[in-house]
């Protein structure tokens, strides 16, 4: 009741907001995407199953690229710095984001750890993203590109699952091309399944274990850059 | 090496303490005694779990201004055009436009907005 004249009633006043709940998240992507074009840094968020083979595809890029290009990475996960760990043993400059829950990583994770320590010069970081097909995909962290990783044994119809995973890839890797002999992988498939979700299909496929592929997956990363390097054969 | 502040596995609730927050400031800035109502646009393509959000919703908005405040789940057809024509490309077809072969665009279909709030303010007398 108020004072003045013993009325009890409040207004229902109508306020039209229409705000983007990924605002926040997506302005600090805007920072880390300006950070890294003012290092000349290529950021390629990678994404995938746990499982998938995102580590080993980056083991392998590390050997691929020895001595032409300077390579990090931000290694996410729920626990544990083990993949961080490998990447580093693979000669790659890595940092780990432990995120104890979460499922994902976002902007916010992907600055802190950016700026919570000195980084060598690189020209690619890879930002190892947390294994799960469902989350990861709807947070801009201020990569240049997202990439995909699918291994041979998760099914040809694993993109009609997930497509708002697919719709966000630049790219596909089909991973782990060496077992292809012992599965019915139907790449037709594959193929038609990434056509109903991602407007611009893009696959190459590879196995970390054998280097097949990794060629082609390098002349893709090169062509993201703007002077490709000379890379050792 | 970093680690977070912990919160349930899912992302739908870092989207609801968004959402929460972003609330706070438009209540504020009306003066409002409390906030009645808040609508929330999610697509399809979203990457959003409805019931998730909701749940979360209700478990996250007491002690804040919505702790009565109803939760107005809206939603949004998806709809890929293409990205020349503006054709649409019907529903689980190849993202190519069928008219003039180029890649499809998503027009419509991923929103996680907050749409609109309903205050409670007291009149000035």
């Amino acid at each position: 009741m108020c004072d003045a004249c013993g009325c009890g009633d409040t207004n229902l006043v109508p306020v039209e907001v229409h705000a983007r709940l990924l605002e926040r998240n997506d302005e600090v992507a805007a920072h880390n995407r300006e950070h890294f074009r003012r290092r000349d840094v290529v950021a390629i968020n990678v994404m995938g199953s746990p499982g998938a083979g995102k580590t080993a595809l980056l083991e392998a890029t590390a050997r691929r690229l020895r001595g032409s290009r300077q390579l990090a990475a931000l290694a996410g996960d729920l626990a544990t710095e083990r993949d961080a760990v490998r990447l580093r043993t693979a000669g790659i400059a890595s940092s780990a984001i432990t995120t104890g829950q979460a499922c994902h990583l976002d902007a916010a994770m992907v600055h802190h750890a950016l700026h919570e320590q000195s980084w060598p010069r690189a020209d690619y970081l890879f930002i190892e993203n947390v294994g799960n097909l469902v989350c990861p995909a709807i947070y801009d962290l201020g990569q240049e590109m997202n990439v995909v990783a699918l291994s041979v044994t998760e099914g040809e119809d694993k993109p009609l699952k997930y497509p708002v995973m697919f719709r966000h890839a630049d790219l596909v890797v089909l991973t782990k091309t060496d077992l292809l002999a012992v599965l019915d992988f139907d790449s037709a498939a594959l193929a038609d399944a990434l056509a109903r979700v991602m407007p611009r299909p893009r696959l190459i496929a590879v196995s970390a274990r054998t280097g097949d592929g990794i060629d082609a997956w390098v002349a893709w990363l090169e062509g993201r850059r703007s002077e490709p390097a000379a890379v050792a054969s | 090496m970093i680690e977070t502040t912990w919160e349930p596995p899912m992302h739908e609730y870092g989207l609801v303490q968004a959402l929460l927050e972003r609330v706070e400031r438009e209540a504020s800035a009306h003066e409002a005694a409390a906030v009645h109502r808040v609508i929330v646009r999610i697509g399809p393509l979203a990457g959003v779990d409805r019931e998730l959000f909701a749940d979360a919703y209700r478990m996250c908005r007491p002690g804040t201004r919505c702790e009565d405040a109803e939760l107005l789940l809206e939603t949004e057809e998806v709809d890929w055009r293409c990205r020349a024509c503006n054709a649409a490309i019907p529903a689980g077809a190849a993202l190519v436009c069928p008219t003039c072969g180029w890649p499809a665009r998503l027009a419509g279909g991923d929103a996680i907005v907050l749409e609109r709030i309903e205050l409670e303010v007291r009149p000035h007398v």
